[in-house]
């Protein structure tokens, strides 16, 4: 028998029609894109729900036109009913957290990019990471449908404590079929998940181009990578909790629902079980799940950032160690949001501790970049504002941090808007500006065109003092006693807050138009922009060697070597002040 | 027939690299299997605490199953040594470990219907999913390793497939791993029996 040499298995003819190239597509490229079309879609449904959440909260029985129509129950004659409220606010959650801050910076220019970065044609497995989409974009419709059952969506917020989430419908409007929907929904997103990072995982160690070490990776391409190896064991708990949830709900177990429990006056017929153990599943992933959402942003702005300066950081090296004690550092502070909840206060001290710590890695990387910065001949431009502006949030949301970090304040300010305002800054506006940062550097070699830098500009700047406006207030008002998840103030003690809400709804209102500013920056340079050049912002990775677009197999058939480390910049090169990853030119100084 | 399996051998770099690519695919997914088994673990642990916690005597059959989950493992491994000789030198032995794969496939399949037996004997015995929280494990314990292991036995079930008939193709990065997971489904076996048979 002979040996034969054969394609390897990765490696697809081009597609040909509509359907295998936008829809059932096997390239890494279109998949990432498809991700990030379905984080646009869920971020503006998740941003009218929030302007709905604090047009209620101001304005309690101001009618909303069109939402009787969504839902009668919800909102009878347009009025949203204070649970309702909570559906929306559990909608919010969820559509945030999972389907724009793990899907965009992750899953969408994780595989858009990583193979490019790292010199490969495509992902290790294109079928699996086919599926991770579908089975994701599945679990996004069977969460939307949740609206458009006579139920409504549940009302037990994205963290679905239990035993309000376990019970079933005679807890509330939505602990029916809309908590059964949510349940399948974010299991089918751990299986699309796990799929991904199962993907990267195998990619980044194995498919990297000849010269690629691991430590010639760009720190977004770590980033990415220790994002995945997070992913992986987060979503493999997050998983099963879910089983475990389901089973309780629709086959009668108690793995979760305690004994002797009364709800609208009728004995549940369950025993045994452990709320407490919920919490427990829930934040071994939930918290790993944060720097699921803010380790991809913190390798992009790192790399925008250091294009933009035109120098090395101060070290690239420390930032990723910094990551890598992260991540691993993720593993043991789940029990931190769960100050209140009546565990042993010993173990609080416990994960106090080590909260604590994370603060270190995490400054080193604050204190790398703004060092870096110092003399710089910083270019601006839309990508490296957001990424300055996510330097800014990064540092202004984790502050608030050391005091939540502390049992005894935490105590105090859990359930309050406190909590809402920090976790707002520190992962969600921060991840989304790095997702900002991340869409106006890349979107020239994304879609070969330009984006329009003053709409941009302009984006930024409202963005940036409009978030601001929003959750800054947030931490004034918890530590004024405000508490959350609370559908309306007027009527008690927090009544003498309302001006403060009222700034805040005005702000939000203001801050979410502007987000159309870059809706329509996106869609009319996808069609009408300038045409991009190769590498538009001179940039040294190997995404800037190839076309924009870079075409089917990235890099067209040939195989790239890799001669240095990712960020040559204010060296003399033949082309100006970096030499690229791909370039054969010797770089004065550079260890090799 | 073993001429007409073509074997895909690393013979280029990005075979090569392909095929270590799979094997990392197939240990980044047994540790996140871990990860899941680990995470029902704790919850029996903390489960195990309150007061209905009873006592589930294991079926007798589930210790015939486990024998005939050992012996698939076994036989795996004697057609992974089969198959790698006959690559090496002696074509002939390329059937051989196509039988002994066989023999997996059929034993894995027997141990499937055997766990199905034991659901019966306890249901006929009256107990269910949610009769209590120890017959809630062993229900979620040996259903979840049983979707696991038809995984693995759809991956048998294709490997079979491309080494039968014409045109027959074997994709040796594909068949190690398989046979890593395959193991890797009797180690966990082993290992949730040892759980069940103490705690439960």
């Amino acid at each position: 028998m002979e040996q034969q040499s054969v394609q390897p298995a990765h490696v697809h003819a081009p597609p040909e029609g509509f359907i295998r190239k936008y829809v059932f597509s096997l390239d890494h490229k279109m998949i990432g894109k498809q991700y990030y079309g379905l984080a646009l879609t869920a971020v503006f449904t998740g941003m009218v729900l929030s302007w709905l959440m604090r047009f209620h909260l101001v304005w309690p029985n101001a009618k909303i036109p069109g939402l009787d129509i969504i839902s009668k129950a919800g909102a009878p004659g347009g009025v949203m009913t204070p649970e309702y409220y909570l559906s929306l606010l559990t909608m919010h959650g969820t559509l945030m957290v999972f389907f724009v801050l793990t899907n965009a910076p992750f899953a969408g220019f994780g595989n858009f990019f990583l193979p490019i970065q790292i010199g490969a044609e495509d992902m290790a497995f294109p079928r699996f990471n086919m599926m991770s989409f579908w089975v994701t974009f599945v679990s996004f419709v069977v969460l939307i449908s949740a609206f458009f059952i006579p139920d409504g969506p549940p009302i037990s917020g994205w963290t679905a404590y239990a035993p309000l989430s376990a019970v079933g419908k005679d807890a509330g409007p939505g602990l029916g079929w809309g908590q059964n929907l949510w349940a399948i929904s974010i299991s089918l997103f751990c299986v699309g998940q796990l799929l991904g990072s199962l993907n990267f995982i195998a990619t980044t160690l194995d498919l990297r181009a000849k010269g690629m070490t691991l430590m010639r990776m760009p720190i977004c391409t770590w980033a990415w990578f220790i994002t995945s190896c997070i992913g992986l064991l987060a979503f493999a708990v997050l998983l099963p909790a879910c089983l475990l949830l389901i089973l309780d709900r629709v086959a009668g177990t108690s793995f979760f629902i305690p004994s002797g429990l009364v709800i609208s006056d009728r004995l549940q017929n369950h025993a045994g079980g452990s709320p407490l153990l919920w919490q427990h599943l829930f934040w071994f992933f939930g918290h790993p799940e944060v720097y699921i959402a803010i380790l991809p942003a913190v390798g992009i702005v790192s790399h925008v950032l250091i294009n933009s300066i035109r120098k090395p950081l101060l070290s690239a090296r420390v930032i990723i160690y910094s990551m890598l004690s992260i991540g691993f550092l993720s593993w043991m502070v789940w029990g931190h949001h769960m100050f209140i909840s009546g565990m042993n206060p010993f173990s609080s001290l416990l994960f106090s501790f080590p909260t604590l710590t994370i603060t270190i890695p995490a400054t080193i990387i604050t204190l790398i970049w703004l060092g870096s910065l110092y003399g710089a001949n910083l270019q601006i431009n839309s990508a490296s504002l957001f990424a300055l502006g996510f330097v800014s949030m990064f540092v202004s949301g984790g502050i608030s941090g050391f005091f939540l970090a502390q049992p005894s304040i935490d105590v105090y300010l859990h359930a309050t808007y406190f909590v809402v305002g920090h976790f707002h800054m520190v992962m969600g506006v921060a991840a989304i500006f790095g997702i900002f940062a991340g869409t106006y550097f890349w979107f020239p070699k994304m879609s070969g065109r330009m984006m329009n830098e003053t709409l941009g500009a302009l984006h930024f700047w409202v963005t940036l003092i409009g978030t601001y406006c929003i959750f800054m207030p947030f931490h004034y008002l918890g530590m004024a006693g405000n508490v959350r998840r609370y559908s309306s103030f007027v009527n008690d003690f927090m009544a003498p807050l309302m001006p403060v809400h009222k700034f805040i709804t005005i702000a939000a209102l203001i801050t979410g138009a502007a987000q159309f500013i870059f809706l329509y920056n996106l869609i009319h340079s996808r069609f009408w922009g300038k045409p991009a050049p190769e590498n538009p912002w001179n940039g040294t990775s190997l995404e800037w060697s190839v076309p924009s677009p870079p075409p089917w197999n990235n890099f067209g058939g040939n195989h790239p070597v890799v001669y240095h480390d990712p960020y040559q910049y204010g060296v003399k090169g033949s082309k100006g002040d970096y030499v690229m990853q791909v370039s054969p030119e010797t770089v004065e100084g550079e260890k090799t | 027939m073993a001429s007409a399996i073509q074997t895909r051998l690393a013979s280029t770099h990005r075979v090569a690299v392909h095929a270590d690519a799979t094997r990392s695919g197939v240990w980044v997914g047994i540790f996140a299997i871990t990860m899941s088994f680990a995470a029902f673990t704790s919850a029996l642990f903390v489960r195990q605490g309150s007061s209905d916690w009873t006592h589930l005597a294991v079926p007798p059959l589930v210790y015939a199953n486990t024998l005939i989950l050992i012996m698939s493992s076994i036989t795996f491994e004697m057609s992974r040594r089969a198959m790698a000789k006959g690559l090496e030198s002696d074509r002939s032995e390329l059937r051989i470990g196509v039988r002994w794969l066989w023999g997996a496939l059929v034993l894995g399949l027997a141990f499937v219907a055997g766990q199905y037996m034991v659901w019966r004997q306890l249901a006929a015995a009256g107990i269910y999913l949610a009769t209590n929280p120890n017959s809630s494990f062993f229900y979620v314990f040996t259903g979840m390793h049983a979707l696991h292991l038809i995984g693995g036995i759809l991956a048998l079930v294709y490997l079979i497939a491309r080494l039968s008939g014409k045109g027959a193709a074997f994709r040796q990065s594909l068949f190690e791993s398989t046979a890593i997971y395959w193991h890797f489904m009797a180690g966990l076996w082993l290992y949730l029996l040892l759980v069940m048979r103490t705690r439960l």
